[in-house]
């Protein structure tokens, strides 16, 4: 718990010296789940304006301009509406199971987002095997999808499920070994660290060729992993309907909906901070106010995300074999290729620093 | 080789496609297509031709030129059109001739064919402009297209 | 009356799916009753007549002028050919002369009810594999034809444009300047089509090699249009059995041999070149003359059977009138193009996978109310 901004430092003090150490504690991590469940909530929300804003760019729409101030309002008023929408389900449902899905999918998602270094020390969660937690606990959410497609008795949802289980499995290989590509160069799984290494050149340009490579498969993987089109074989509208949301309606919905975007950021926030140095501004312009490196760190993880969005207005979809062609004849060879190559170029010392 | 020359070839084809895309991106300021349409309803006007409902334009003197004669009817494959009509004495010639009492229009019914309007021979009906016909009972969609206490237009023959 | 038994020829691992009838990949009311092994499918069975009107026997009820606004209902994206077909069928047992300038703007508006057809189905096909964007491009391509169709003929979909006899009414005086002005934009975006989808490496591992319908099969099936004409079957009746201006220009039959959905894919993008060619060919020397010929107020066909075919846009329609001299025909009866083409489904989906199955159907270009009527 080193979240010592100044201002939380402040709060941090005023609350150790009114209550007990233990209580103080508490009441501490409480606040910081209060916070990171408000930017959990506004973050998403965001998303899902910015994804449709873009859509609709993409495609020639205006997009939601009405509610607020060129629409920035709109999900807000979505949320609202689907909070006030009744919970249907399957009578035959695994009650449950079906009930305990979304959370899955939330939680998994809101555990990753509290590792990030945001800027300098506002990390809530600074765990030395950062990289590894990430990725261990962002695959958690595949239980919830697996959950809600079985429990919820119905085909359409379990064919959804399944493929996602089987996609899910095989990124995920492709995630870890192209952010491990990575650590090669940072020798840490620390996030702190990873940044701090990153003081002498954004990773991407430190291990050029191999990691341009890695990046690449990283954000494929990542767009497979976090099920959006051109992998969205889980949801696959034309297909299966909602795929393994189906039966959910409601805010239960809504819950698997603002984990989508929420992983999706995860995805460009895990990119921005092996690839692209984290908060750090592009040639240290403004390092002395880290303040800002929030507005970096943002900027670039947005940029990513645009790219993801760009990804799903453009293409079609992927078929099911051929998904796992891609992951295991195309990605995961290369991968390998690419792991040696970086394993030699740190070796040799080949890496760009300066 | 094949195997190398598939992924260039498919990073190729698909930066081609996001190029397309991202143009669009790009441009999107003016090329929007999107009407908005409740905002433009000053703006907006439909083609002269626009088949919206069916309407009996009547005269400042509050006289229409329908004669009474059912030809349309007879034209329409639905029933859209009921003509509820009389006799009446011609002032002129002092006949027994026929005249309408109500045009019923049923614009429930209406499929905007338009074999009505091509075969009046007066032309007494013709197309209206008015497309927004949503209403909360459906008998507002019957409607009397004479107005009351209309007459004929004098010297329209059938 | 039975349509389906179930589990009775179930092996263990496989089961059964109702794809429909709300479903977003069957383009309005089709179920189709899915027995699936994983992902694989094993068999296919389409469900028909959600939508079922009795178009056919309403025509035995009206007149010949009515019966023309009923086949608007039928295969809504091409309009106008409906209606073209039945007004033709009733000018050659009339044995009406036509003037000329109404049968070169029947070509015209034809062909562009066409590439409006195609338009949509590109836009469709895009969103059935995946890629939403398409859809779009594709509308608002299709929106300028459409607002030339609602400035000539009065209405986007519905036309009802043609009556037995000529057409309801003239062209409009802007329609052959918006029409140059339409081939002139759309010339610079068929290649972009190209670009996003045609040339899209996913799109070509979905398509290719997927459905594969051979010579004999589509011919066997009765398929016609663009599925018939993907697998080398000559099909076209525009260049076979020409009706209206269609002998006064000249233009090539999309032809392919691969039979797959790849290959209907490129029939129908070939297709939109060919139309707008022959738009081209027609839309600067239109005819002076009149828009129609008088019919009786009461048509009545000499006792005896019709038939006339047309291309549709999706393939060939028939019209066969038995009439026995009475105002309403005895019998009417459309062959039309999707029934045909919607009977290979079971025969080209089997063993692909889901997607495949969108795909393949999305290439049949099926529209419910076609198979229906």
């Amino acid at each position: 718990m080193n979240s010592a901004l100044s201002i939380t430092k402040n709060i941090h003090d005023w609350l150790f010296s009114i209550m007990p150490e233990t209580a103080a504690n508490i009441a501490e991590m409480v606040l910081i789940a209060l916070v990171y469940l408000g930017i959990f909530a506004i973050a998403g929300l965001f998303l899902v304006l910015l994804e449709r804003r873009v859509a609709a760019w993409f495609q020639l729409r205006i997009g939601p301009n009405r509610v607020g101030f060129q629409g920035l309002l709109q999900t807000m008023a979505d949320a609202i509406k689907l909070l006030s929408k009744e919970l249907t389900g399957t009578t035959k449902a695994d009650k449950f199971l079906y009930n305990l899905a979304p959370y899955f999918v939330i939680i998994s998602s809101l555990m990753a987002l509290s590792v990030f270094p945001f800027t300098k020390e506002f990390q809530a969660f600074d765990i030395n095997i950062g990289i590894f937690f990430l990725i261990a606990v962002s695959s958690i959410g595949v239980i919830g999808i697996l959950l809600g497609g079985w429990s919820s008795n119905n085909k359409f949802a379990m064919i959804g499920a399944m493929r996602s289980g089987v996609q899910t499995i095989s990124y995920e290989l492709s995630i870890g070994l192209s952010l491990l590509t990575m650590v090669l160069i940072t020798g840490s799984l620390q996030l702190s660290e990873i940044v701090e290494v990153q003081k002498s050149g954004w990773l991407i340009v430190q291990g050029h060729i191999p990691a341009i490579i890695a990046f690449m498969i990283y954000m494929i993987a990542g767009t497979a992993e976090t099920n959006r089109a051109p992998f969205d074989m889980v949801e696959a509208e034309s297909e299966l309907g909602a795929g393994f949301h189906t039966e959910y309606s409601g805010m239960k919905f809504a819950y698997f909906f603002l984990a989508e975007f929420i992983n999706m950021f995860i995805i460009a926030a895990i990119a921005t901070t092996i690839f692209f140095g984290a908060w750090l501004s592009p040639f240290g312009i403004t390092e002395s106010i880290p303040l800002l490196g929030v507005f970096w760190f943002l900027l670039k993880a947005l940029i990513l995300v645009f790219l993801m969005m760009w990804f799903r207005w453009t293409f079609p979809r992927l078929r099911i074999d051929q998904l796992l062609t891609l992951e295991w004849k195309y990605l995961l060879p290369l991968n390998l290729a690419n792991i040696m190559l970086m394993a030699l170029l740190v070796w040799l010392n080949l890496t760009i620093s300066f | 080789m094949s195997y190398f020359s598939d992924i260039y070839r498919g990073i190729k084809t698909l930066l081609t496609g996001m190029s397309v895309t991202g143009k669009y991106f790009v441009t999107s300021r003016k090329g929007a297509i999107t009407q908005q349409y409740p905002d433009n309803r000053e703006t907006l006007k439909m083609f002269d031709r626009f088949r919206g409902e069916v309407i009996m334009p009547h005269n400042e003197n509050n006289e229409h030129r329908c004669t009474g004669c059912q030809k349309c009817e007879i034209a329409c494959p639905n029933g859209t059109i009921e003509i509820i009509w009389d006799r009446g004495i011609d002032e002129n010639t002092g006949k027994k001739k026929k005249k309408i009492d109500q045009f019923v229009y049923h614009l429930s019914m209406c499929t905007m064919c338009g074999l009505c309007i091509d075969v009046c021979p007066t032309d007494a009906i013709k197309w209206g402009q008015n497309f927004e016909n949503s209403v909360y009972d459906r008998t507002a969609l019957t409607r009397v297209l004479n107005e009351p206490g209309s007459t004929l237009e004098a010297g329209v023959e059938d | 009356m039975e349509t389906v038994t179930l589990n009775s020829n179930f092996k263990s691992e496989e089961y059964f799916i109702n794809m429909g009838p709300q479903h977003p990949a069957t383009h309005g009311v089709l179920r189709l009753l899915l027995t699936i092994d994983g992902e694989i499918i094993k068999k296919v069975e389409p469900d028909l007549g959600y939508i079922h009107r009795s178009i056919e026997k309403m025509c035995e009820r009206d007149s010949y002028q009515q019966i023309v606004h009923l086949t608007d209902r039928m295969d809504y994206l091409s309009a106008n050919i409906n209606n073209e077909a039945v007004c033709l069928t009733i000018e050659n047992a009339l044995q009406l002369e036509i003037p000329e300038r109404v049968k070169v703007i029947r070509t015209i508006i034809g062909e562009l009810t066409r590439i409006s057809s195609h338009c949509l189905w590109w836009g469709v096909m895009g969103m059935d594999v995946g890629a939403l964007t398409t859809y779009f491009y594709g509308f608002r391509d299709r929106e300028l034809l459409n607002d030339i169709f609602e400035e000539t003929c009065g209405a986007r979909l519905t036309m009802n444009y043609n009556v037995p006899g000529g057409l309801m009414f003239d062209i409009h005086p802007n329609f052959v300047k918006r029409v140059k002005d339409f081939i002139a934009h759309f010339k610079t975006k068929l290649p972009e089509y190209d670009r996003l989808l045609t040339d899209n490496i996913i799109f070509q591992k979905r398509a290719m090699g997927v459905g594969i319908l051979s010579k004999e099969d589509a011919i066997s099936y009765g398929a016609s249009g663009p599925v018939g004409r993907a697998s080398g079957y000559s099909c076209d009746v525009r260049k076979h059995h020409p009706y209206s201006a269609l002998d006064k220009v000249t233009f090539n039959e999309a032809l392919r041999t691969e039979g797959d959905t790849y290959a209907r894919y490129l029939v129908r993008i070939q297709e939109m070149w060919e139309s707008m060619s022959i738009v081209e060919q027609l839309i600067d020397n239109i005819p002076e003359g009149e828009h129609r010929v008088a019919t009786n107020a009461v048509i009545k066909l000499p006792k005896g059977e019709y038939y006339q075919k047309v291309e549709t846009a999706r393939g060939e329609l028939g019209v066969y009138i038995i009439s026995t001299g009475l105002k309403s025909p005895y019998r009417l009866k459309f062959r039309s193009p999707g029934f045909s083409n919607l009977s290979l489904l079971n025969h080209i989906a089997v063993g692909g996978k889901i997607g495949d199955l969108v795909a393949t159907m999305a290439t049949l270009d099926l529209v419910i109310p076609d198979i229906d009527r």
